[in-house]
């Protein structure tokens, strides 16, 4: 998947929790949102990307809610080859 | 008129807590007060002889033939326009009315034809009848004197015909266009004998009618008479169904000759539609016997080789051996399928099934993502529940409707009538669009304020009328006390009462003047009851769902929720898109909107479908273009949708199509997809299959097979093959046992059942023990989730900016006469209205450019560039710029760019910067659009038939 495109969305995602004034629940928004609504490849390669490149790109409370809630965000699913 | 007879009592029926009784004929009869002597006659076993009376419109009292006698009252008053008192005493029939009677008929029929044996209403016309009814014998005026039988016909418009000589002038017409329609495009010109019928000063296709059948359903004579019926003749027998356009969700009664449809009438007894229509509904059907119908199974190795007829078992098992093929070479998660939104419940239901349990992934989505899947978001976020609030009754308990983003007369033409019946009895109206659309000024209705914003910016309206609502102490506090989670609300609230929410604050970015945000404000929030309707133009957008719970926090704020004459109203568009999310459809969602990761709902449908289900969300539509562009999904199975042309960024979709190794569509013409396909599976339209639609307001309504499917197989049964030869059994003789299966599994859906359909005509989900019947409106004791909550809506622009290189926005929709991607309406005579997209731009942005009417422009954007026509037009605001996608040609979507929605990737179709010039020749695209269509024209055509 084109990781600019996802960073993109995912920095979408961040923008609406960015007016949540509890810094915790908008980290959790994030996460969650992102754990029910992106399929296992697409959060994959988000988490490749935090892995590798330090998150570049991502917005702060995009990455801290990557961060902190990697398992959660990890797919269950065995990966497709 | 309908052939199968239907009771016409004479006038609409009232409804009253206070009951009257009168006897007629020596019967006596309780009705409802206000109701008609007429009308109480018939609810008594008495049929009143009426020509001007149909009880769809108001009575009129014109034809003189209703008169009856009054006890204790003088002269022969006329029974339509008379009310009941309590203690009447009336009689119908005496020597002098059937005299009375007779003298008026002698009228009629000395200025009429005397062709009955060859005319086409013969056998089912109300003068014929009354002719019997009255005992007329001889017409003593004779024939010579002056008359009308030399008057020209209309035949202008392509599905009915106007005919002056039958006319009676009994004005029914007339007053449909006006009660019915609200269109007001009739009249009776002159007067007495030079009485005609007028539809302005042309004829009927240049003047405003539009088309809906009105006139022709209330006309008691063959005056103005469907040419299919003209060409023939009378249907032998009728079944009720369900349009398979928009999201209204008309019902009809298919009217038959054998297997042939010759008519389609709305039908009175339907609870969405009220026996009204639109041109599309009640006359665009012939697309499903068109001859570019495939009707037989094609497959083909690459999507340059010409295609080969095969059977069904070689199609079904061809495309059953590449997706096992694919899936074992790229992996379980590389294939997936998209439900359609056109087709029924429970085909919808069996392409997410197949998916989930024979493919093994969550890789299914609907079209729902480029249209509502905002609305799915936001109002569950909000409320609790995925749909909207209100049946579309509600409306007429309305005193102030806002629309936003939504063109009801254009895409929900018979709401828009019911809309307009109620703005008509004095209701105030409130339209925030970019364009003035043409409900801000309609006959007798006129829009109190147009919120005219720049596209992009509904976020900022929104939050700055529910600013003005909460600093303004408009909020009805008592409602969110009792009903709403607090502490989001207080977040909420001091949220929105910062300055930058204020319309003062937001008028630069929304081009909208703060004076008319404020009275707006004011104008919904002290309405005793206020109601929102909404379309596309808040869904498509980068805030698509922000936009969906700012209008739910509005609603809650001003405590108009849960009660008929308010809501919250998204207005679906395609006859079955909240069925096809119900189904679940959506790669997060089983049936009943519940998450795929949620144990207890997932074990549920394991243990009925006998599969393990994944835990994990699946891919989005855009999601697998994506993809397949990196190479990870390589097959897909699409039934009845467009992709190629409704979904943005055209040049990406079709590289993604080109990437998949496997395509198979299933649809009824080889559509933009199925010119990327390998395996066609030819569909069946609504006409050809039994099952249920649901439409906007949640009414699971039956569709029933008319004639035998043309390509062998209705569309459930294909799936139901396809599943069998990937492994995966399913087995139902009939689709009421797939909805069955539904039922059981689905909570909201738990009383639904075909016979309570048939039963009741149609039922509203939820439908369960607490709702037998269905719930018409929703959320009235409390929300679905419990308590509602208030969710903060942060204006975030859009990325999607003007730039000196791209100066205009465009945004796109659609129009009346044409549907969505025109596969169907284009193969009608709805073309003579719309046969081609045209690009609406304001005649300053016009003036600057050196663009003239009708000059091709080419419409560039970051995406890509196309050519059309252009239209000059001040109903554009400058700065704005307006398409359709209705032909494929037209390529408007190669200018939509890949925004969307943060929450649910819905495009954002309404808002892409764009620049346009006068040019001379098509675009690039559309040259290489051209050829390819010529291409695959060309090895449709050579195909290799099946051998019989």
């Amino acid at each position: 998947m084109d990781v600019h495109r996802l960073i993109k969305m995912a920095n979408e995602i961040g923008a609406f929790f960015e007016a949540e004034p509890d810094r915790a629940i908008a980290i959790e928004g994030v996460s969650d949102h992102i754990r029910r609504f992106w399929e296992p490849r697409m959060r994959r390669e988000l988490l490749r990307w935090v892995d590798e490149h330090d998150g570049q790109g991502l917005t702060e409370l995009v990455l801290a809610a990557i961060q902190g809630n990697r398992e959660k965000l990890t797919p269950q699913t065995i990966a497709s080859p | 008129m309908y052939s199968v007879k239907i009771l016409d009592a004479g006038t609409p029926a009232r409804v009253s807590e206070q009951l009257v009784t009168l006897e007629i004929d020596g019967v006596e009869v309780t009705v409802p007060a206000g109701t008609s002597v007429m009308r109480a006659a018939t609810d008594a076993g008495v049929r009143v002889p009426k020509l001007c009376a149909t009880d769809m419109l108001e009575s009129f009292g014109s034809c003189r033939l209703c008169l009856v006698e009054i006890e204790g009252r003088k002269g022969y008053p006329a029974s339509c326009t008379t009310l009941v008192e309590p203690g009447m005493k009336v009689r119908t029939q005496t020597p002098k009315l059937a005299n009375l009677r007779r003298g008026v008929m002698e009228l009629y029929i000395s200025d009429h034809p005397l062709d009955c044996l060859t005319c086409p209403a013969n056998g089912n016309c109300e003068l014929q009848e009354m002719a019997g009814v009255v005992g007329l014998r001889e017409v003593r005026y004779g024939y010579e004197g002056a008359n009308h039988l030399k008057s020209e016909k209309d035949t202008s418009n392509p599905y009915f015909t106007f005919d002056p000589t039958k006319c009676i002038v009994c004005s029914r017409c007339v007053r449909a266009c006006e009660e019915v329609q609200g269109t007001f495009a009739l009249t009776v010109d002159s007067r007495g004998f030079a009485s005609v019928i007028a539809a302005g000063p042309t004829n009927f296709l240049a003047s405003e009618c539009v088309s809906c059948g009105a006139c022709v359903q209330a006309c008691p004579t063959s005056t103005l008479m469907e040419k299919s019926i003209i060409d023939n003749g009378q249907p032998d027998h009728s079944e009720v169904t369900t349009c398979a356009y928009c999201g209204v969700g008309c019902s009809f009664r298919a009217e038959m000759k054998g297997t042939e449809v010759v008519r389609m009438v709305p039908n009175k007894d339907g609870k969405a539609n009220h026996g009204h229509s639109c041109v599309k509904g009640r006359f665009a059907w012939g697309y499903a016997t068109h001859p570019d119908r495939i009707r037989v199974p094609m497959i083909r190795k690459k999507i340059t080789d010409p295609w080969r007829e095969v059977s069904w078992d070689e199609a079904i098992n061809y495309a059953a051996s590449e997706f096992k093929r694919l899936q074992k070479t790229y992996g379980r998660d590389s294939v997936g399928g998209i439900t359609s939104s056109r087709c029924t419940n429970e085909e919808t239901y069996l392409v997410q099934k197949l998916v989930r349990a024979a493919f093994g992934n969550n890789n299914v989505d609907t079209c729902a993502r480029v249209c509502h899947s905002p609305t799915g978001y936001g109002l569950k976020a909000t409320l609790g529940e995925s749909a909207g609030t209100q049946d579309f009754d509600s409306v007429l308990k309305a005193d102030v409707i806002m629309v936003i983003g939504a063109n009801p007369t254009d895409g929900h033409p018979v709401f828009a009538s019911q809309m307009k019946r109620r703005l008509r009895e004095g209701a105030k109206l409130i339209v925030v669009d970019p364009r003035r659309i043409d409900i801000v000024r309609q006959p007798h209705v006129q829009a109190a304020y147009h919120l005219k914003l720049l596209p992009g910016t509904n976020v900022a309206v929104i939050n700055a009328l529910a600013h003005v609502v909460v600093t303004e102490g408009l909020l009805k506090e008592d409602y969110i006390r009792e009903r709403c989670d607090l502490k989001e609300y207080e977040k909420w609230k001091a949220f929105i009462v910062q300055p930058h929410n204020s319309p003062e604050a937001m008028e630069a970015m929304t081009g909208v003047p703060a004076a008319e945000v404020r009275g707006a404000a004011r104008l919904y929030a002290s309405a005793p009851n206020a109601a929102i309707y909404y379309g596309l133009g808040v869904t498509e957008h980068s805030q698509g769902s922000t936009m969906v719970i700012g209008i739910a926090n509005l609603a809650m704020a001003t405590g108009n929720i849960g009660r008929e004459g308010v809501g919250v109203n998204p207005l679906r568009g395609q006859n079955n898109v909240q069925g096809s999310c119900d189904m679940g459809s959506f790669p997060h969602e089983l049936p009943g909107y519940r998450h795929v990761s949620d144990p207890a709902v997932r074990a549920q449908f394991e243990t009925a479908w006998g599969v393990q289900l994944q835990a994990e969300p699946g891919l989005r539509i855009p999601n697998m273009f994506d993809a397949s562009i990196d190479g990870s999904f390589k097959g897909l199975y699409v039934q009845g949708e467009d992709v190629a042309q409704s979904d943005p960024d055209t040049q990406h979709v079709t590289a993604a199509l080109e990437g998949l190794e496997c395509l198979v569509v299933q649809d009824i013409f080889l559509n933009e997809t199925a010119k990327f396909a390998h395996v066609f599976l030819p569909g069946s339209s609504f006409l050809e299959k039994d099952g249920t639609f649901t439409n906007a307001e949640r009414r699971v309504s039956r569709v029933r097979k008319v004639m035998p499917p043309l390509a062998g197989l209705a569309d459930w049964e294909a799936t139901v093959a396809l599943s069998n030869a990937l492994g995966y059994p399913m087995h139902y003789d009939h689709p009421s046992q797939i909805m069955d299966e539904i039922a059981q599994l689905t909570p909201t859906f738990h009383g639904v059942s075909f016979e309570k359909i048939d039963r009741l005509g149609s039922i509203q989900w939820p439908c369960n023990v607490k709702a037998p019947e269905g719930t018409p409106v929703m959320h009235v004791d409390e929300f679905v989730r419990g308590k509602g909550r208030f969710v903060i809506t942060e204006y975030v622009p859009t990325e999607e900016r003007t730039t000196r290189e791209y100066p205009l926005i465009l945004t796109t929709g659609r129009i009346l006469s044409q549907y969505n991607v025109g596969a169907q309406t284009r193969r009608t005579a709805n073309v003579v209205w719309h046969d081609e997209d045209r690009f609406e731009i304001h005649p300053h942005d016009a003036e600057q450019r050196g663009i003239k009417e009708g000059d091709w422009v080419g419409i560039k954007s970051r995406a890509g560039e196309t050519v059309m026509r252009a239209m000059l037009t001040e109903r554009m605001q400058p700065g704005v710029v307006y398409t359709t996608f209705h032909h494929p040609f037209s390529g408007a979507n190669v200018v939509t760019t890949d925004n969307s929605d943060w929450a649910t990737n819905c495009p954002e179709y309404k808002v892409t910067a764009v620049q346009v010039s006068r040019v001379a020749q098509p675009s690039e695209w559309q040259r290489k659009f051209t050829a390819f269509t010529h291409l695959q024209d060309k090895l449709l055509s050579e195909r290799e038939r099946e051998k019989a």
